[in-house]
């Protein structure tokens, strides 16, 4: 059961023929649009632990879309199984609810005009030619090295590789059709360290299409040994008001509130703090974040949206003023503006930064607090409260001086965002947002 | 009626695939080996659809159908695990060989002899999708739509959001297990945003459990759903930004338990322990809280969000005491983890669905009533805050730090609740923080039934509760430093 066997013989034909028998169904029973979409996963995971394999597990999932119009009504129904008896209840299912629901002027599939014609390869699909067994004496290993770094780390919570192939179709009643192939490996590695009697968890870990862009195993497990020991015995503050740097690992967390306030979703239901602010200043001066749906090998790379309108590589942010809402066609058409190509989101977004590393950064802040961690939902889009469980690290002097926990951060994204000091260029590529560690201005701490 | 239950999941699960519990038993054979110490099937068909009235407009409906066999092998602490959305034994069997790869020795070996296992009868079986008429669910958001609008001016937007699953599962296992549950589930969700003078809040209030829509049209529930997501956004308008700093926390009844889920209910998790990684590890017998609590995961409470007839694995559920007047008692358990720690299955084995694999999870947690009039416990407090509602949480269990952020609360000063503040997250250790609960009131209450905890990236239902608890001191994190 080799994983690298090629989904693409597997999957081509028959997915695009599930999705294009599902519209014709669906207009057989008299909806006049649809659209389906079908994703296939294929592939394993395991995980090592204190030596041995603690888990294998193979991947084998099928996920199938529909939605349909009758006018402007409008039912989504999704389910698993893809056998002919299966394929029609699923549509007679859609069209029933779409009977009951109500008419909504804004429904309906993106303008036909719009559906992308021109479908790049943008190179994401890389097989990765490894057997299970082959990860897992390669995680022992890396395990083993990375226990003998220090006599602190007591144990690891786990080191797991992934490798996954995914076929995704979607298609409308307009007549497009978009097929892709890709694949995503990943590497992560969690340990557990103790002194005084006192247990602290850190990790790293790596993603990346090709299993030549990730990081290896070794390397990760090395990093994660790091991490943890620089937590052992953290400190509590005292409640205070001072400069926030988000590393780079937390600091795509925060930009995404900013995308989510800027989404049409939020935006047409009014609650978001960021309404009416296109070509407004949102941001410092010196921020512009770009979209790059086209970037090759990217995490969130894609030609189409996710209603097959083609996207378009652009700033969002240009030197601190709102660009773009982030708009699917029906929430475009709420707002009564065009789709900007956004259904699913925003993909692969690169916020500017500073040629200086984390390092100088710390020196720029002076004083105050390094976020490594975040927990917790404190966060309403609404308003832009922001209240968050925290840990990282004290800096005086321009120093790392010791690690601290059991803290909150609290501010208003607002002025968070309009008061964004410095962005470093230690950027995280793992995730859809690529940003280096970011500098606040200021942030309340509470702490006791 | 017990049986009714396996004959149908069987009718639903088995014979499609073409199996019966007797070609189960071979099947199940054909898992183990010599170094295989336990092998599951869990076959499960799972339906599920929601509705949305949002603005004015029953917006779409949606509906999910899944159906799909995982299939478990442990050798040691080892697990193998496949799955496959097919059921038609072919597939099973593929996902069967893969699954064994984990173990280092061939063959086939016997199961125990399968026998039927009762569980608890804590819900009807009935499909919540069919019991009410489609035109029924949408006259229900429609006269909650219509309350909510009613109750104040300020009210802009009204979102009703209703939606029902139905899992009908079945377990067969090499310790000779077969059990089968049907598991009803419901929710109501109401969200309001309420304008003034150019600011703009928000309001929730939902609930639910293992039933049917009816239980959302008897009485005044429709109302007083609207009323309550109405109230919760109007008090947000008049709150000031919460205080920041270390005071007296006292926690309203019902939901802000999601504080015994985060701060103890995660580190008492059976892997956590038998890993060492929880800072509960190795302190049964300890004492880990005051004296004034006592704290139990109960799945066998009829109709409640958390409860299940059987866990994943077939166990019964059972009301577990994890700690008794301060004391730690035991952990929850699954079955490969008490294997292990050589304890007994606790009814805690949980899993989201066929394509994830079982582990150690939370059913309804709460905190038993204590001697103290609700009142009595707030007069206590000279300068502190009241929290009342909260929109979830998270804990670290290595280290045992909690976080949960408050939606509804207020400040205390001098024995009375007086200003509504929002944005109060509430940080603290685990380990340390129900050593100072001073006070525990008589008023236990669960909460309503919208609870979903996720560990692991899997999702599941949950339900908490507690009496009112007065936390001697806890860090608010609010924006306001009194500087």
């Amino acid at each position: 059961m080799g994983v690298a066997q090629s989904i693409i013989q597997q999957e081509k034909d028959k997915t695009k023929a599930i999705a294009a028998q599902l519209i014709q169904l669906s207009q057989k029973n008299g909806a006049t649009q649809a659209a389906a979409s079908l994703l296939v996963n294929q592939g394993f995971d395991i995980t090592v632990r204190m030596g041995d394999v603690e888990t294998l597990t193979y991947h084998n999932s099928k996920a199938i879309g529909l939605s349909v119009y009758f006018g402007q009504k409008k039912a989504t129904v999704s389910g698993t199984a893809s056998d002919e008896q299966a394929l029609k209840e699923m549509v007679e299912k859609a069209c029933f609810i779409a009977r009951h629901t109500q008419e909504d002027s804004c429904h309906g599939l993106a303008d036909a005009a719009l559906m992308a014609s021109d479908i790049p390869d943008l190179d994401l699909y890389h097989p990765w030619d490894i057997t299970p067994e082959q990860a897992i004496n390669a995680a022992i290993a890396a395990e083993k090295q990375a226990l003998m770094i220090d006599p602190r780390i007591k144990q690891s919570e786990g080191l797991d590789m992934a490798s996954v192939q995914s076929c995704a179709v979607y298609a409308n009643s307009h007549g497009f059709i978009g097929q892709k192939f890709a694949t995503r490996h990943s590497h992560s590695c969690t340990l557990i360290a103790e002194q005084d009697n006192h247990m602290e968890r850190d990790y790293d870990y790596s993603v990346a299409r090709d299993p030549d862009d990730l990081l290896s195993i070794d390397r990760i497990a090395n990093n994660a040994a790091r991490k943890t020991i620089e937590r052992l015995s953290p400190r509590k503050l005292t409640t205070c008001r001072v400069p926030v740097i988000f590393a780079a690992r937390v600091a795509g967390g925060l930009i995404n509130h900013f995308l989510s306030a800027i989404s049409g979703d939020n935006l047409y239901k009014k609650s978001s703090f960021l309404l009416d602010q296109l070509n407004q200043v949102v941001f410092a001066p010196h921020i512009t974040i770009d979209e790059r749906p086209h970037l090759l090998k990217g995490l969130r790379s894609s030609a189409y949206d996710s209603e097959g309108v083609a996207t378009k590589e652009r700033a969002i942010v240009a030197n601190g003023v709102l660009r773009h809402y982030l708009l699917n066609s029906y929430s475009a058409r709420k707002l009564d503006q065009q789709t900007t190509a956004n259904a699913g989101g925003a993909r692969n977004v690169f916020i500017s930064h500073s040629d200086h590393d984390l390092a100088a950064l710390i020196k720029k802040m002076d004083k105050g607090l390094l976020v490594t961690d975040l927990m917790g939902q404190g966060i309403s889009i609404l308003t832009g409260d922001y209240s968050r469980g925290a840990s990282g690290f004290w800096i005086e002097h321009g120093e790392i001086q010791y690690p601290v926990t059991e803290l909150t951060i609290a501010a208003n994204l607002k002025a968070m965002f309009a008061n964004l000091v410095d962005v470093a260029n230690d950027i995280d590529d793992n995730g859809n947002i690529h940003t280096g560690s970011i500098l606040l201005e200021s942030m309340t701490v509470a702490a006791g | 009626m017990i049986n009714d239950l396996l004959k149908q999941a069987e009718h639903t699960l088995l014979e499609p695939a073409e199996l019966s519990a007797s070609k189960l038993q071979k099947v199940l054979d054909t898992m183990m080996a010599r170094d295989i110490d336990q092998a599951d099937l869990y076959f499960q068909q799972s339906s599920s659809e929601s509705w949305r009235l949002d603005d004015g407009i029953i917006k779409s409906g949606s509906y999910n159908s899944s159906r799909g066999v995982g299939a478990r092998i442990i050798s040691g602490e080892k697990t193998g695990f496949a799955y496959s959305d097919e059921l038609i034994l072919p597939q099973i069997e593929q996902s069967i060989q893969a699954a064994k790869r984990i173990a280092r020795y061939g063959g086939s070996d016997n199961a125990q002899q399968l026998h039927y296992l009762f569980g608890h009868q804590l819900y009807a079986g009935d499909n919540p999708l069919k019991t009410v008429d489609d035109s029924d669910k949408i006259a229900l958001m429609r006269q909650i739509e219509k309350a909510a609008y009613g109750l104040d001016p300020r009210v802009k937007r009204v979102t009703v959001a209703l939606s029902a699953e139905h899992d009908v599962v079945l377990v067969a296992a090499s310790d000779g297990t077969l059990a089968a549950d049907i598991r009803p589930l419901v929710r109501l969700d109401v969200m309001v945003i309420v304008e003034e003078n150019n600011r703009r809040e928000q309001g929730y209030y939902g609930g639910g459990g293992r039933f049917d829509y009816s239980f959302f049209q008897q009485s005044d529930r429709a109302s007083r759903y609207a009323q309550a997501a109405v109230r919760e956004a109007l008090i947000k308008l008049d709150a000031k930004p919460a205080p920041a700093g270390v005071m007296p926390v006292v926690l309203g009844p019902g939901w802000p338990a999601v504080l015994l889920h985060e701060a103890i209910g995660h580190g008492l998790e059976a892997d956590f322990n038998r890993k060492g990684s929880s800072v509960f590890t190795n302190r049964i017998g300890e004492r880990i809280a005051s004296p004034l609590c006592t704290i139990v995961d109960d799945g066998s409470l009829p109709n409640r969000r958390g409860s299940l007839n059987i866990d994943d694995e077939g166990v019964p559920t059972q009301c577990t005491t994890l700690v008794e007047e301060g004391i730690l008692k035991t952990y929850m358990q699954d079955k490969h983890n008490a294997r292990l720690m050589k304890a007994t299955p606790t009814g805690n084995g949980r899993r989201e669905s066929y394509a994830h694999l079982p582990m150690p999870r939370m059913t309804n947690t709460y905190m038993l009533a204590g001697p103290h009039n609700p009142e009595e416990i707030i007069a206590s407090v000279e300068k502190g805050l009241y929290a009342v509602n909260f929109s979830g949480g998270q804990v670290d269990i290595t280290n045992g730090k909690f976080v949960f952020s408050a939606s509804e609360a207020y400040l205390i000063e001098k024995g009375k609740v007086t200003q509504p503040v929002k944005g109060a997250t509430l940080i603290g250790d685990g380990a340390e923080v129900l050593r100072k609960i001073s006070m525990v009131g008589d008023d236990l209450k669960l909460d309503k039934g919208v609870g979903t905890c996720g560990k692991q990236g899997q999702s599941v239902p949950v339900g908490v509760g507690q009496p009112t608890l007065l936390v001697d001191e806890l860090i608010v994190g609010g924006t306001e430093t009194g500087e």
